[in-house]
């Protein structure tokens, strides 16, 4: 119990000293460079260093935020306004200036100016207590065990707190007074953390309207696109039935009413136009088999994520190798949408990486409450989400799902894709 | 002297149509239908009942639409092994055909609902299955040669060779492959070894160890 105690007043020192070398250095400077950059917008200047340093308090923000997590498991959402991607904005200074504005207009800015501030005071005295506790401890030991003696003869009393030293009492005193501070960050280390944490959620924590705004601006993107993207679907497959089975079957029909009219003037005739209407029609079927497929995979419908998987990795040419965890069946429309992220995953890496063999991971974190594909292959890498409008393309159609997919591809390889789709398991069929 | 007993048939599939089809087909072909059903539980049944010489079962059955036919079939087979069954779909799956063969006692069809077009093929292939035999669809080996890579063994074998190949793994006699490629039986039969040996396969001349060398071999 004791040990516990010590450990997590011993981390929270460490953690303390980290903090308030944060604080005090890097959110006073931060602070005032932004300040002056602020200052500076008026005469022009400040509408480029603006955004530089905006972004410089975003990173140091952010960095707090991991530590509440880690440490305190504090989630501090932050609520800044979402920015056009790099490719969208407009350039040169037009564009510069229009990102200045947006981010003077954002109040997470002013937020998170008023927490530098905040933080570089109290954000630092909650950081340096856990921390100099101990640290006065110690020197009242020190002093007790002797120190006392010369510091006094070169000044006179020294005040160990409220402790005037003066003598080998006084001094003993002094200790005890130290070994009070030690109980006291025993007890108060890891709260004085936390509280330093809770400031910063107080000041730069995005509010719960602002949390809801950003929902329901992402929502209103993914909606858009799935929407887009099933009328696309739609048109493939309208064109592909129009194209394909439906013109065959008009052949096919017509054949068979040439044969009605041959039959009995010219057997052997009517004979070939059979056998070309059987043809068209096996060509039919396997026109709509493959429209099947891109549309629900067969396997899908009947086995499920897992197996789907299975059967695709067999078809695949490039070996893969399948590893599924799954709980029986997931949702309908997850399954499927994981199923043509895989099968567009494993299809690029054959494609571009030259690999010689890959493996795909599924499984269910019930922990979570989410499914987990990892597809790897040991090909040539460089896979960019950015450059490619595939990958672009899968991470909006799970973004319907509020799926998020993951690439990390160093030139060189291995590739490695993470899927990650939030779902529950489906019940019992 | 008896008139050899016609084989008989239990055939399960959901669609009135197909199943109506099948069945004047089989008929028509000297099979004695013994139960023609439409759905799951109707096929674990008549499996179970009749103990018919072959069935003919649909993977996709009701009331589950899933795979349904094909679990009602292997667990059949778990129960009567070699049980012979000829399995059809609209689709057609390594994954699938693996579990099929995965008992090794033969008896087992894996087809596309596309062969019945070919009546003669067709009718072939479930008496092949009915006498303990193979017939895998050539989509299946496909997908497996589809996935050869420079190195494979298989780039050896002439394109006559590959053809012999296929048509072994389908589950084709000496004779159906003499047939098929226009060549006398016994220099069919010395084909097989040719391919086998060039593959460093051991040779085999029962059909079933045969479909499951070749396959087992392209698996790899």
């Amino acid at each position: 119990m004791i040990g516990h105690r010590v450990r997590d007043a011993g981390l929270a020192a460490a953690r303390g000293l980290l903090l308030s070398l944060l604080s005090l250095g890097i959110s006073l400077v931060l602070f005032v460079l932004l300040v002056v950059s602020l200052c500076l917008v008026p005469i022009g200047v400040g509408l480029f260093t603006t955004p530089v340093v905006t972004d410089a308090v975003r990173t140091h923000a952010g960095q707090r935020r991991f530590y509440a997590r880690q440490w305190a498991g504090m989630a501090i959402p932050a609520g800044y306004r979402p920015y056009p991607a790099a490719g969208a904005r407009r350039p040169g200074i037009a564009g510069q200036v229009e990102r200045c504005v947006h981010l003077l207009k954002d109040p997470a800015t002013w937020r998170d100016l008023l927490w530098l501030l905040t933080d570089a005071v109290a954000g630092f005295v909650l950081a340096l207590l856990p921390w100099a506790l101990p640290g006065y401890f110690l020197f009242g030991l020190v002093l007790a065990a002797g120190v006392w003696r010369p510091i006094v003869d070169a000044g006179g009393t020294y005040w160990f707190a409220f402790v005037p030293v003066q003598d080998w009492t006084t001094a003993f005193l002094a200790a005890l007074t130290g070994v009070g501070f030690a109980v006291l960050a025993l007890a108060v280390n890891p709260w004085l953390i936390r509280v330093h944490f809770l400031l910063a959620r107080v000041l730069i924590g995005a509010s719960e309207k602002e949390l809801l705004a950003q929902r329901v601006a992402r929502l209103t993107e993914t909606r858009h696109d799935a929407l887009d993207d099933s009328a696309a679907e739609l048109r493939r497959i309208e064109r592909d039935l129009h194209d394909g089975a439906q013109a065959r079957l008009v052949a096919m029909g017509m054949n068979l009413g040439a044969v009605e009219a041959l039959i009995e003037k010219d057997p052997a005739q009517a004979k070939k136009l059979l056998a070309q209407a059987r043809e068209s029609s096996a060509e039919a079927l396997a026109e709509l088999r493959d429209l099947v497929r891109g549309i629900h995979p067969p396997v899908l419908a009947e086995r499920g994520l897992g197996d789907a998987v299975r059967a695709l990795a067999l078809r695949m040419r490039l070996p893969v190798e399948v590893d599924v965890d799954l709980p029986g069946r997931l949702d309908e429309a997850v399954e499927s949408a994981a199923y043509f992220a895989i099968s567009e995953v494993l299809t690029n890496a054959a494609k571009h990486s030259a690999a010689g063999q890959a493996w795909l991971d599924v499984y269910y974190s019930h922990q979570d409450r989410t499914l987990r594909v990892a597809i790897t292959d040991n090909g040539r890498g460089g896979a960019d989400p950015e450059a490619g409008s595939g990958l672009r393309g899968l991470e909006r159609r799970l973004g319907s799902f509020d799926g998020v997919l993951a690439v990390s591809s160093p030139p060189g390889g291995p590739t490695l894709v993470t899927i990650e789709i939030p779902c529950s398991p489906a019940p019992a069929r | 002297m008896t008139e050899p007993r016609r084989p008989r048939v239990v055939v399960a599939e959901d669609l009135f149509l197909l199943r109506d089809g099948l069945v004047r087909l089989l008929a028509a072909h000297d099979f004695e239908i013994a139960a023609a059903v439409e759905n799951g539980p109707e096929l674990s049944k008549a499996l179970a009942e009749l103990r018919p010489d072959v069935a003919v079962v649909d993977v996709r059955l009701p009331p589950s639409f899933t795979d349904e036919g094909l679990q009602c079939a292997l667990t059949a087979r778990r129960e009567r092994p070699g049980l012979p069954v000829l399995v059809l779909s609209q689709h057609v799956e390594r994954l699938y055909a693996h579990e099929l063969l995965a008992d090794g006692t033969g008896g087992v069809g894996y087809l596309l609902k596309d062969r019945v077009f070919d009546a003669g093929q067709f009718v072939d292939a479930v008496r092949r299955v009915a006498a303990g035999g193979t017939a895998m669809d050539p989509q299946v080996l496909q997908q497996l040669l589809a996935r050869r890579t420079h190195d494979s063994p298989l780039e050896r074998l002439t394109p006559r060779e590959l053809e012999g190949i296929e048509l072994m793994a389908q589950g084709r006699s000496n004779a159906a492959i003499a047939e098929r490629l226009v060549v006398t039986e016994r220099a069919v039969a010395k084909h097989p070894s040719n391919i086998f040996a060039k593959l460093g396969l051991p040779p085999s001349d029962d059909d079933n160890r045969r479909v499951l060398a070749v396959l087992a071999y392209l698996e790899r």
